[in-house]
This record gives structure tokens, sequence and C-alpha cells, in this order.
């Protein structure tokens, strides 16, 4: 191991800013993309399902019109 | 093996073989992570010129080269796509460029927080850094441009044929630092001879490599799939797969 305590590992021998910094905007970076594609696939998967459900009442409102 | 992959070119079948692998990307991809970023952060040495702030190399080095590994993925893919008129395989450059954009943009970032500490600067117009940049841009050109058009025939042409132009750039990023006097050091790992670096900071680098290269395999899976559905949205098997998920 090459750190004593915690807070030497916080500090990383004095460069602590700049290390955390680019871990956590990695870190911050891969998290928005996967939820921007989980988020992308969402959407996708309601647009079908709305569309289906459009239809679905298209198909109700003419069989209405129809037995009228 | 074009009858055994051809049934693969539909997209259906696919969807179905991509979800079928994403799960082992993502097996190997978290333990090796775990393993490597501890190594990385608590079990390696620390530098004997650059102290802790050597540690940003254990992100930085492996997304800049998974940057370089999607660009060539997708240039193959561009490729197949263009000479084969697979729609399929330009669906899978508009699933990669998104992935290597936020690995090229890792390797910008964390270069610069590492650049800042030791050479005194965020950013120089340093060969290696400027065509890291243009690769960013590259990768940001295709994405706008995939999405340009709504007809994503002639958006996957259009971006497979910018990604077949983009290729001139990944010769001049890994030759940068010979070709010119730069700040940025040469290569360390890739080269004939034996890498330059310690046994004991190598092992969780190549972990770190590894890590990042099977995230990209999932990533790429998981927004392919994303481009299968968006563009088959009105065929029969995404509708059953809708409706299947509704009964679920």
């Amino acid at each position: 191991m090459a750190f004593t305590s915690f807070s030497e590992f916080i500090a990383m021998g004095g460069y602590g800013f700049y290390v955390w910094l680019a871990y956590a905007v990695s870190l911050f970076s891969v998290i928005a993309l996967i939820t921007h594609s989980v988020v992308t696939r969402n959407k996708i998967l309601t647009q079908v399902e709305q569309q289906l459900q459009r239809e679905k009442r298209i198909k109700a409102a003419k069989n209405r019109e129809d037995s009228l | 093996m074009w009858k055994w992959l051809h049934p693969y070119a539909k997209a259906e079948q696919s969807y179905a073989l991509a979800g079928k692998l994403m799960p082992w990307f993502l097996v190997l991809t978290i333990p090796s992570f775990i393993i490597g970023i501890v190594w990385g952060l608590v079990f390696a040495p620390a530098d004997y010129q650059q102290g802790d702030s050597f540690r940003i190399i254990y992100i930085h080095v492996p997304a800049a080269m998974m940057a370089m590994a999607a660009y060539s993925t997708m240039a193959i893919a561009a490729f197949i796509g263009l000479v084969w008129q697979l729609r399929l395989a330009e669906m899978a450059v508009a699933a990669t460029a998104p992935v290597g954009a936020v690995y090229t943009f890792i390797a910008l970032f964390t270069g610069a927080a590492w650049g800042k500490p030791m050479w005194g600067a965020w950013w120089v117009w340093d060969a290696r850094l400027t065509s890291e940049l243009i690769l960013l841009f590259v990768y940001m050109g295709i994405i706008a441009l995939y999405n340009a058009f709504s007809d994503k025939v002639l958006a996957g042409r259009a971006a497979s044929i910018l990604t077949l132009v983009g290729v001139i750039n990944l010769p001049i990023i890994h030759f940068s630092v010979v070709w010119w006097n730069t700040l940025h050091q040469g290569a360390t790992i890739t080269k004939f001879e034996q890498p330059s670096i310690a046994t004991e900071m190598l092992i969780p680098l190549l972990i770190m490599i590894f890590s990042f290269a099977t995230f990209l395999g999932f990533m790429i899976l998981y927004r392919f799939r994303n481009e299968l559905l968006q563009r088959e949205q009105h065929r029969n098997w995404v509708i059953k797969l809708v409706q299947a998920k509704q009964r679920g």
C-alpha cells in the first residue's frame, strides 16, 4: 500500500485536487453517457407504446362509427 | 462464413445477439474496473518524479487508447456499411461515435488535470494534444451529421463517409509524439521495445485498459440496440417486443 492513512490518500501527496478532479469528471462523463443511453431506450419504447395505443383508439372509434 | 453470419444481418436477430452478449461485457467490466482502480489508486507505488499525480494515468491512458480503438472499430463498420450496403454496420457507426467522443473528452480532460501540476499549464498547443482535440471534433462532427438528416439511411451513409475521411487523424495522433517535438511524452506501452514503466505500475494500467475496452463494447451494444429500435419502430418485431413488455 502506498499510503499510511486515509487523509494521506485523499491528499495524494499534494496533488489531491488534480487527481480527484480528473477522476470525478471522468466518472461524471461516463454516468452521463449511461444515463443518456438508458433514457433514449426508454423514450423509444414509450414512443412505440403510445403509437400502439393511438392505433387502438382509432380502431375503436372507427368501430363505433360503423355501428351508428 | 457468410451463411453463418447472414441471419445476423437481420435486425431482429442482431438485437437478440447484442442482448445476449451485453451481460458478458458487463461481467468483465465491473470487476476489472474495481480491481484496476483500487490497485492503481492505493497499491501502486508513487512515481519517483511525479509523485501521486501520475495516478491520473489509470484513466488517461485507457481512455485515450480506447478512444482510438473506438474510432478504428467505427471506421471498419463504416467501410463495411458503405461497401456492402449493410445498414446494420451504419447503425454500429452511429452507436460507437458518442462513446468514442466521451472517451476522447475524458482523455483530454484528465490530460489537462495532469498537465497543470506537471507542465504548469492546463493546455498547450502541442501536436499530441491538438490532434486529440481534432479527434473530439471529428467525433462531434459525425454525431451532428448523423442527427442532421431525418432520413436515417442517408444519415448513416453521410456519417460513414465522414468517419472514413477522419481515419487520417489516427496515425497522426499515434505518431505525433515522434514526428514533432512535443511536451507530451512518447509511447510507453505501444512500442516494440520493453514497456518503459515499472511492472507494479503497468499491471493495474493493463487491467484498466481492459476494463475500458469491455465497457466500450458494452456501450456500443447498448446503443446499437437503441439504433435498431429507433429505426425499426414500425416493424412487427419491435411492436411484439413492446407488447410483451406491457404484459410482463
